[in-house]
């Protein structure tokens, strides 16, 4: 009876190949189709490095410097007299740097507070199918803020270490479709230094965050982050975000409107005070420019192809 | 029932090695090149699959669209994203053959001139082409090589307004393919 299965089975492996044979007059094609599935890793989760104010999954390329200039106004309700907001820019110049397509360092200064910053973003799971499949991308990012105005209370002792904040997040998101993106993100914030004994020196947020595609060059995104930590959520309003994404060949234009002022997360997710429904609301927007700094390893050696 | 099974094995060995007439290769090369006032593209793939049939002529390719590698990585995402739409159409492939087959003499080495004509398909978009390329027949290989012009607009490849006349709309494509006799397992 083994045997008998055996035989079987030999049968139906040879019947199996017979197609293979008659192919080779037919179609050159199929030689093709039979190859192993090769693991394919999602694209464009998210236009850039950020949704609109948050940070998205996306790094910077390998050897790419990215130049970002990004501006938030003040409030639409503060009417004619401030031109709506227009009057009061708060400003953000930065860059980011790809040091391999995995790690990315980034340098940044805001006239808000006028903040420095210095972060890392690590891409530690790509989202993949085929071979592998994998159905989120995960990314770290962590941010180190150095405030920099001069000392409120010059009567008491100052520390340096009062001036910085560190802000951890992970960035879990899906690509669902050519045209869908969510991502989801924790955050832990934590501040040496509050002004009341009332604020938290550790805040916890969610961030919610999504694009979807209106056409193919422009997307609509929103973002959402809730604050988890007691004494905050009730001091300050979690922050809402709709913004735009317009491609233009070579830029990315985002333009949004959000009811927080700040630009780095230590300050948009924390310290958010506006309100939509009383019109406290800021337009914004980011415009980044990629330089390519180290070409990919088929141009460096072009000559070679 | 033995007997049976090893008549299978043995006419399955006969077939597979009547198949020396196939040259084929899963490394070949496509570039792209296109020089706008805006923008210069330029873009290589070194994993494309082509395969020639000697005595029948057929000749196809096989191009996986993400395979192609930019200068510029937002480049090279904006062209998968929203130029060729690579989810919706991972593979640009032509099926064709080689139009003068009979002044091509595969068993005798040289370089000759082929008129290669069949469909190309890009963007899911198919059209009827005929381009002028070579063959070079050398030991143990065949080099297939070509250069022509695609129009992007015959492939409902669309270049956003903003940029329109900045970035040319016939792009050159060559083709580089060095094909090894099918291995006959």
């Amino acid at each position: 009876m083994k045997h008998n299965i055996y035989s079987l089975l030999a049968i139906l492996i040879s019947l199996s190949l017979t197609p293979k044979q008659s192919f080779s007059q037919d179609d050159l094609m199929d030689l093709f189709e039979s190859d192993e599935p090769s693991t394919e890793y999602a694209y464009a989760t998210f236009k850039t490095t950020r949704i609109s104010l948050g940070q998205s999954v996306e790094n910077p390329a390998n050897g790419n410097l990215i130049f970002d200039i990004q501006h938030h106004f003040g409030r639409l309700n503060t009417g004619i007299y401030d031109f709506f907001g227009l009057d009061q820019a708060n400003t953000r110049l930065g860059f980011q740097y790809g040091i391999t397509d995995w790690i990315t360092i980034g340098l940044g200064r805001s006239s808000f507070e006028k903040l420095y910053d210095g972060s890392l973003k690590i891409k530690v799971i790509r989202q993949s199918k085929g071979k592998v499949t994998m159905p989120f991308s995960i990314s770290y990012f962590g941010d180190l803020g150095i405030n920099t105005l001069k000392w409120q209370d010059t009567t008491r002792t100052n520390y340096f270490s009062s001036r910085l904040t560190y802000t951890n997040q992970i960035l879990i998101a899906r690509k669902f479709s050519s045209s869908v993106s969510i991502q989801l993100t924790p955050t832990y914030i934590h501040r040496n230094f509050v002004e009341t004994s009332k604020d938290d020196n550790d805040v916890w947020a969610l961030g919610v965050g999504g694009r979807f595609k209106l056409s193919k060059r422009i997307s609509l995104n929103l973002e959402y982050y809730y604050i988890i930590s007691q004494e905050t959520a009730k001091n300050y309003d979690n922050s809402l975000t709709i913004g735009f994404d317009i491609e233009t060949g070579g830029h990315v234009f985002q333009l949004f409107f959000s009811n927080s002022r700040g630009i780095t997360e230590q300050q948009f997710i924390p310290e958010t005070t506006g309100n939509w429904l009383n019109g406290d609301i800021h337009f914004g927007f980011n415009i980044s420019r990629t330089f390519v700094l180290k070409k990919p390893k088929e141009f460096r050696e072009k000559t070679n192809l | 029932m033995k007997k049976i099974v090893i008549t299978l094995i043995l006419i399955n060995a006969i077939f597979l090695t009547g198949n020396a007439q196939m040259f084929i290769t899963k490394n070949g090369k496509v570039s792209f090149y296109s020089d706008g006032s805006l923008e210069k593209i330029e873009a290589y793939n070194t994993q494309v699959n082509s395969a020639i049939n000697i005595t029948t002529g057929q000749f196809v390719f096989k191009v996986l669209m993400k395979s192609f590698s930019f200068e510029k990585a937002l480049m090279q995402e904006h062209f998968n994203e929203n130029y060729v739409e690579s989810d919706k159409f991972p593979n640009a492939t032509f099926q064709g053959l080689v139009a003068n087959l009979n002044d091509v003499d595969f068993s005798a080495l040289g370089t000759y001139d082929a008129i290669i004509e069949g469909d190309l398909t890009i963007h899911g978009i198919k059209n009827k082409v005929k381009e002028i390329g070579t063959f070079e027949v050398k030991e143990g290989g065949i080099i297939g090589s070509a250069t022509f012009f695609v129009k992007l607009a015959d492939y409902d490849i669309s270049i956003p307004g903003a940029v329109t006349g900045k970035i040319a709309e016939d792009i050159e494509i060559s083709v580089d393919v060095d094909l090894k006799p099918r291995p006959t397992n």
